[in-house]
C-alpha cells in the first residue's frame, strides 16, 4: 500500500530537551506557564547554548486547551508568553499522540529545509476539570457514532482489546501487573515523575497511613497481593485496575531540534532523527485482529526502513504505556516481541532497567504521568537523556544504546507515531 | 442560492451518520456492502475502505451475533454517571462480531457485572435497542442482550457468568 520508500530529506538532531515535573498544578497556572518552565529547562540543556530569536518555527501538542482552560489557538499563546513574537507556531492535535506527531512535523520541517531550528514539544493542564469530566473530555477522542454513545471509556476501550489478548494469547491480569510493578520502580528514580514511588513505596505508604488512623495495620505478602487488594487497588474498567492505568495529570516538555549540518555548534553530543514514520487506524471494533495495533505497524514499518534498520536493533524505547495492557500490545505491534510473547519479557525482567531492552526507563505514562499534549516529547527527553548516559540513578546498564525508539499514539491506537533516534 | 438541495441531500444521504443514527431510532441497525468488492460495513460507509468506490448499497443487519471482547466499567463518563452507574453499580460494553461478519461496539446488558471475569467472549447476544433521555434529548442507543439469561452457559461453564 506505501510502497515509496520515504526519506528525510537532510539529517535533523536533537540538542536540548527540558520537561516540567508531572503533576497536579493549582488551577490558574495555565499549560503555557508550564511550557515556558520547559522551554527554560530545554534552554539550560544545550552545552553550547543557543539564541531564542534563532528558532524558526513551534510545533506543540496539545489534546484540549479548549475544554481543559477554556483557550483554543494556545500555540501562538505560547510563543507570545515566551516573548517570541512572531515567530509561527502550530498547535498539534492527535489526541494522546500529539507531540509525537509534533516532534515528526518539526523533523520533517527542518528536512524540508524551510526551518534549520524548531521547537517541538507539548503541553496539557488537565487537572482543574472533575475526574469524570476528564474522563469524557478524552473520551472525545473515541469513535463519536459506536464507541462513546456505548459509554466506552478511555479504560475501557484498552480494557476491551486486553480481554481480547487474555482470550487469544492467555495473558493474565498478573502480566498487566508487572507492567505496573516495573513501570512504577522506574518512576521512584525520576524525581520528574507524577507518581515517583515504587509499588513497594505504596504498600509502605498506606501501611503507614491506616496506623496513624489508628485502623489495623494492614500486611501484603509482596507486590502482587497488594495489586489485588480491591480496595487498595480498585477496578476502573474490567480488567483495568487503578494501578494498570496512567495518571491525569499537568505538565510540558520540549526539545530543540537543528539540522544536522549545525548541530556540533550546539552541542558535541546530538542525538540524530534517523527514522519517523506515522499511521492511522480503525476504531477497535473495525479491527480484524484486536490484539492487533496496524497503525503501529505501520508507523514503525516507516521509521524502521527510513532508519535502516529492525526491531532486534533497538536499544532503548520509551513506548504509550496510557494503560499496562498497551505497553505489552507496543512491545508485541513494535516488532520487539511476537504477539503474544511480550508477557514472557515482562515476566523474565527483559524490559527492567538491567535487562537487554529497557522499556519505558522513565516511569511511562503509567507513572510518571500522562499530561496527554506532553507525552510524545516527554519520550523524546527521556531518550535523550539514556543515550547520553545523564540518567543517573536510573540509567539503564546496559551500555550499546546507539539506537533508541519512540512510539506515542492517539486514543485506541488510532493514530500512532514512530522516530528512531542515534547517537554516533 | 445554487445548492440549496445539498442541505437535505446530504442529512438524508444513508451512508452518513446522522442516517445511521434515524435508522437506529427506528430500531433498524444498518450496515453497507460494498457492490464492487462485497466488504460489509457497520456503520455504513460513503466510501469503502477496500477497494475506494462509492458503489455502496444498504444492508440491514439481522442483529444477531457473539460478544468478542467486553470491559465492566466501574468509573464513567457524566453521561452515565446521570444514569446512576458508578463504581457500585458498573455497566459492560463491548465488541459484537454479527453474524454478517462485521463488528460493532455497543452497551453489552444481561451479563453479570459483580463477576466480569466470568464474562465469556463467544456468548451469543441478540440487539436490544434503548430509548434514553440524553442531555435533554430522547436518543436511542444501540445495545446487545446476552441470550438465554445464561442458561446456555449453565451447562457449559456451571451457571455462572451470564445472568
Amino acid at each position: 500500500m506505501f510502497l515509496k520508500k520515504r526519506r528525510l530529506g537532510r539529517g535533523v538532531a536533537v540538542v536540548g530537551v527540558g520537561i516540567t515535573k508531572f503533576g497536579v498544578y493549582p488551577k490558574g497556572v495555565r499549560g503555557s506557564d508550564l511550557f515556558v518552565e520547559s522551554f527554560n529547562e530545554m534552554k539550560r540543556s544545550v552545552d553550547k547554548g543557543f539564541q531564542d530569536e534563532d528558532i524558526d518555527a513551534f510545533y506543540i501538542g496539545n489534546l484540549s486547551s479548549d475544554i481543559f482552560e477554556k483557550q483554543v489557538h494556545c500555540a501562538a499563546a505560547v510563543v507570545n508568553r515566551l516573548g517570541l513574537v512572531p515567530k509561527p507556531a502550530v498547535k498539534i492535535e492527535n489526541a494522546c499522540g500529539s507531540s509525537g506527531v509534533a516532534f515528526r512535523e518539526g523533523a520533517i520541517a527542518i528536512a524540508s529545509g524551510v526551518y534549520d531550528m524548531v521547537v517541538a514539544g507539548g503541553m496539557e493542564k488537565m487537572t482543574n476539570l472533575p475526574t469524570t469530566q476528564v474522563t469524557e473530555t478524552l473520551g472525545l477522542a473515541l469513535d463519536p457514532v459506536c464507541e462513546f454513545p456505548a459509554g466506552e471509556t478511555f479504560p475501557g476501550i484498552f480494557a476491551t482489546i486486553a480481554t481480547a489478548h487474555m482470550a487469544k494469547y492467555g495473558t493474565t491480569v498478573e502480566d498487566f501487573m508487572k507492567v505496573s510493578i516495573k513501570n512504577h520502580y522506574n518512576a521512584s528514580l525520576n524525581p520528574k515523575a507524577h507518581l515517583d514511588a515504587s509499588i513497594k513505596d505504596f504498600m509502605k505508604r498506606r501501611a503507614e497511613s491506616a496506623v496513624e488512623k489508628g485502623l489495623p495495620e494492614p500486611h501484603w505478602a509482596d507486590e502482587m497481593e497488594f495489586l489485588h487488594d480491591p480496595v487498595q487497588n480498585p477496578i476502573i474498567a474490567w480488567p483495568m485496575r487503578l494501578f494498570d492505568c496512567s495518571t491525569v495529570c499537568d505538565g510540558a516538555s520540549c526539545v530543540l531540534l537543528v539540522a544536522e549540518d549545525v548541530a556540533k555548534d550546539f552541542t558535541d553530543n546530538p542525538i540524530y532523527v534517523i527514522g519517523t514514520g506515522q499511521a492511522s487506524d480503525y476504531p477497535v471494533h473495525e479491527r480484524k485482529d484486536m490484539t492487533s495495533l496496524n497503525a503501529v505497524r505501520e508507523a514503525a514499518r516507516q521509521a524502521y526502513e527510513m532508519a535502516g534498520i529492525g526491531p532486534q536493533d533497538i536499544g532503548v524505547a520509551e513506548v504509550h504505556d496510557c494503560f499496562t495492557i498497551a505497553e505489552i500490545l507496543s512491545m508485541e505491534n513494535l516488532g520487539f516481541y511476537k504477539p503474544g510473547k511480550a508477557v514472557r519479557a515482562l515476566r523474565e525482567g527483559e524490559t527492567n532497567l538491567d535487562g537487554k531492552l529497557p522499556i519505558n526507563m522513565d516511569g511511562g505514562l503509567k507513572a510518571k504521568g500522562h499530561p496527554v499534549g506532553a507525552s510524545g516529547t516527554g519520550m523524546v527527553v527521556e531518550l535523550f537523556t539514556q543515550m547520553r548516559e545523564k540518567a543517573g540513578p536510573r540509567q539503564v546498564k546496559r551500555k550499546d544504546i546507539d539506537l533508541g525508539l519512540m512510539l506515542n499514539f492517539g486514543a485506541q491506537g488510532s493514530t500512532a507515531v514512530v522516530n528512531i533516534f542515534e547517537r554516533r | 442560492m445554487a445548492l440549496e438541495g445539498d442541505f437535505t441531500r446530504v442529512a438524508e444521504n444513508e451512508f452518513y451518520t446522522a442516517a445511521y443514527e434515524r435508522f437506529l431510532s427506528q430500531g433498524k441497525l444498518m450496515g453497507a456492502k460494498c457492490q464492487k468488492c462485497e466488504a460489509m460495513y457497520i456503520p455504513p460507509r460513503p466510501i469503502c475502505s477496500k477497494c475506494h468506490t462509492s458503489e455502496m448499497q444498504l444492508v440491514a443487519m439481522k442483529g444477531k451475533g457473539k460478544l468478542a471482547a467486553y470491559t465492566v466499567i466501574a468509573v464513567g463518563p457524566p453521561m452515565m454517571v446521570d444514569e446512576g452507574f458508578d463504581r457500585e453499580n458498573p455497566y459492560c460494553c463491548g465488541i459484537v462480531e454479527l453474524e454478517e461478519g462485521t463488528s460493532i461496539t455497543a452497551r453489552i446488558l444481561g451479563v453479570d457485572v459483580t463477576k466480569p471475569d466470568q464474562i465469556k467472549i463467544g456468548t451469543p447476544v441478540t440487539v436490544e435497542y434503548q430509548e434514553r433521555v440524553h442531555n435533554g434529548e430522547k436518543k436511542t442507543f444501540l445495545a446487545f442482550r446476552a441470550l438465554s439469561g445464561g442458561q446456555l452457559f449453565t451447562c457449559i461453564g456451571g451457571g455462572q457468568g451470564i445472568g
